[in-house]
């Protein structure tokens, strides 16, 4: 009979359960007593805090039941309130599958690392996460082997991250665990001069602790790189498939180098979150596909607005937040304060970071979902 | 009242552009103060709050399944009748407000948020949050100021029909929560229109309106009574019991922001165009008007007794009205402004009052005395029944 159609008779008690609960949702009020059941939003809940060193620590999540599983080396994006703010960010997930369901990250304290930080020292058993499903081409083998990692520029960050992860670098120095000892590593480090950022320093460290060989390439020291010279500067190249991070030409490159000489190559185009905060730039909406070049000075509704870009709108003094829009990816200046407001994919909540863009000023290239 | 500029004696005659504009100097850093101590624990609050009215509506609701028994009434209707207003007062409304969208958890932000009243989260985050609180209390442009069905200023010309206003007001306490929608639709204007010739936007609106109040009667008036079995009607009874008294609540409290004796309204031609903060701000201090109480008092009105704090920092958390309060009351007394605050009983009375004042004629209730009460209502009578004319004649006469 059609009426017992389970199917049916499911969605029929779901409508009445949403008319019991309008303008709420049923999951508003289950949710208050079983936040990691299946059907709602993926979460976590922080079951155990494991000090590593004095500056890290691994935390084992028990995720929500519809965890989808993930393959080693994989990362996750963790949503995390600190400070009573929703921060997102992604870690490398340190096991494999586990048999007892629950996953785990381990996470260094960098200096002024506002999440790590929170993580490492402040982070409870019994705290709620937010969660995305483990996510990740660019991965590493957990078996190990000999492997090459050719990057460009700020195409360190992802690496960085899964060296970070196999050498843990501590105050005591560089650890090397033994999950890492199967791993051998050389990283072909490419930049126009030797960048003093932490992650050159991190990757200097590295070398110096003997955990990898880092061979540096500086264009104002060494000239720019050709592709075809690696085999030179790394002299077991074709024992080594290669993991490349940078810019599309050298991608390019390596694309055509390692086809001709029949190598493995993995390559990832990441975005980085190091937005350098300038004065203007330039904003990109996302579904009506509009450009606007916008100064340090006015607002994005106005510049958006005088471009003839159609843009939700109210006060226009700060106080109504009509004129919100998700920032998916960007630096924003507040006119009335001078506080930048920076999201960036990996870090900031998928669906953007909220901005009101009647008191905020392009400080940098900007994407707004609109 | 009578709009600040037509008053014999301005209340800010005395101030000059320098002092406005240091008084918007002064309440950014007050501003700025609470922006860079907000935190974990303000996070907590409202996340406390949430999960607090939640279990309040739940476990007032499952006591109402048994609402045939009177004790189960009682105890299911207080319970719920507490729950909505939290919902609409301390929760929804300031979360529309954008209060918290500083966290940053989309559960909790004014662009998802949807509340338990007949007016959608979108036409209400319109009428209110972008008319009233930019034009607060200026004549004809902010609809709170009577709700376009009252007269609240001297300088609107009376007429018989705003004899009936008391009743309107009692009328329009008891179901708030559709005078919002309507006025949220700026329904009377609209439907003055031709039906053919009714913007796009006004009928998109009204279905969504229509809608919501749709599931919002479904909800109170039919499922939950249903569930309740033999006891269909007393909850149904119940339900209703709570909403009209979270629309007289609301309605009470928020008749207390604006209305009582005393808060200064403002002519739309006085304002410049180009209206500084600093002017802006001296408009919401002297447009305002607290309710002073206990802490309960300041939750269950969703610290709109703080109304002054709230006008000129819609934004800021409801938490923290209470701790800049005496900041900005040493403000309005260094610049010699009236903070205008008052327990609750006195700023309701005190706003019929003026409802009731402004139902007669100007100068009426207070010209007249026992003694003189005859020819006055004498006089009231030529005045409601004779024509523009007589009224014009008679009021001048006084």
């Amino acid at each position: 009979m059609a009426l017992l159609d389970p199917v049916r008779v499911r969605n029929r008690l779901a409508g009445v359960a949403e008319a019991l609960t309008s303008p709420l949702v049923p999951a508003d009020y289950l949710d208050l007593f079983a936040p990691l059941r299946s059907g709602t939003d993926l979460r976590g809940r922080i079951e155990d805090v494991q000090p590593e060193t004095a500056d890290a620590a691994t935390l084992v999540i028990r995720p929500g039941a519809d965890w989808a599983g993930h393959v080693p080396g994989q990362y996750v994006r963790i949503g995390i309130d600190v400070d009573g703010v929703r921060e997102w960010r992604a870690y490398s997930l340190t096991h494999g599958p586990r048999a007892d369901g629950r996953i785990s990250i381990t996470v260094k304290a960098v200096p002024d690392g506002k999440v790590s930080t929170h993580l490492v020292r402040r982070a409870r058993p019994g705290t709620l996460v937010h969660l995305e499903q483990a996510a990740g081409e660019f991965v590493l083998p957990p078996a190990g082997g000999k492997f090459l990692f050719v990057t460009a520029g700020s195409g360190i960050t992802p690496v960085i991250g899964m060296l970070r992860n196999l050498f843990p670098a501590t105050d005591g120095g560089v650890l090397r665990p033994p999950r890492s000892a199967r791993h051998d590593i050389v990283v072909v480090h490419v930049a126009p001069s030797r960048p003093d950022s932490i992650f050159s320093r991190d990757l200097e460290a590295l070398h110096a602790a003997g955990a990898i060989r880092l061979v540096a390439r500086y264009d104002d020291v060494h000239g720019l790189l050709d592709v075809d010279d690696l085999a030179t500067l790394v002299p077991d190249l074709t024992e080594r498939p290669t993991f490349a991070c940078g810019p599309a030409g050298l991608l390019d490159a390596l694309e055509r180098h390692h086809a001709d000489a029949g190598l493995e190559l993995f390559t990832e185009q990441f975005r980085v979150a190091l937005v350098e905060a300038g004065e203007g730039g330039t904003v990109h909406f996302t579904q009506g596909g509009a450009v606007v070049e916008a100064d340090g000075a006015t607002p994005i509704l106005v510049a958006a607005e005088d471009a003839g870009v159609l843009m939700p709108s109210g006060c226009r003094m700060g106080i109504c937040y009509g004129c919100v829009l998700p920032m998916r990816e960007g630096t924003v200046r507040d006119l009335r304060t001078g506080e930048l407001t920076t999201a960036d994919p990996m870090s900031s909540d998928a669906g953007g970071v909220p901005i009101q863009t009647c008191i905020s000023a392009a400080a940098g290239p900007c994407h707004l979902v609109h | 009242m009578t709009a600040i500029t037509k008053k014999p004696e301005n209340p800010t005659a005395h101030l000059t552009p320098e002092d406005i504009e240091q008084i918007g100097v002064e309440l950014d850093a007050i501003r700025q103060d609470i922006i860079d101590s907000r935190g974990a624990s303000d996070a907590a609050y409202i996340r406390r709050i949430v999960r607090t009215q939640r279990h309040l509506e739940l476990g007032s609701r499952a006591v109402l399944l048994a609402s045939l028994f009177p004790p189960a009434w009682v105890v299911g209707t207080a319970g719920l009748s507490i729950a909505k207003i939290l919902e609409n007062m301390e929760i929804g409304h300031n979360v529309m407000h954008g209060q918290w969208d500083w966290m940053r958890d989309p559960k909790i932000h004014s662009t998802t948020w949807e509340w338990d009243n007949a007016s959608p989260a979108e036409g209400w985050k319109h009428s209110h949050n972008q008319i009233h609180h930019t034009y607060t209390n200026i004549v004809g442009k902010d609809n709170d100021l009577g709700y376009g069905i009252m007269r609240v200023d001297e300088g609107q010309r009376w007429h018989p029909l705003y004899l009936l206003q008391p009743m309107w007001n009692f009328v329009n306490a008891c179901f708030f929560e559709y005078g919002i929608a309507a006025y949220d639709l700026e329904l009377g204007r609209n439907l003055a229109v031709p039906k053919d010739q009714r913007p796009e936007t006004f009928k998109r609106s009204a279905r969504n309106t229509l809608r919501k109040i749709r599931k919002q009667m479904t909800k109170d008036y039919v499922v939950h009574p249903a569930l309740s079995g033999p006891s269909f009607l007393h909850t149904l009874a119940a339900n209703f019991t709570a909403n009209l008294v979270r629309n007289l609540w609301s309605h009470s409290v928020i008749m207390c922001g604006h209305f009582p004796e005393g808060v200064e309204t403002f002519e739309k031609a006085a304002i410049p165009a180009n209206e500084t903060r600093g002017e802006w701000y001296l408009r919401q201090m002297l447009g305002s008007a607290n309710i002073s109480g206990s802490r309960a008092m300041h939750l269950m009105s969703g610290n709109l007794s703080h109304q002054i704090e709230h006008h000129l920092f819609p934004d800021l958390p409801s938490n923290r009205y209470a701790e800049i309060a005496p900041r900005v009351r040493e403000l309005f007394e260094k610049y010699d402004l009236n903070y205008h605050s008052a327990p609750l009983p006195k700023q309701v009375a005190s706003a019929w009052h003026k409802v009731f004042r402004l139902a007669l004629p100007n100068g009426w209730l207070a010209e007249t005395t026992p003694r003189n009460a005859p020819k006055q209502l004498a006089k009231l009578y030529r005045m409601t029944t004779g024509g523009p004319k007589v009224r014009r004649a008679l009021s001048s006469a006084a």
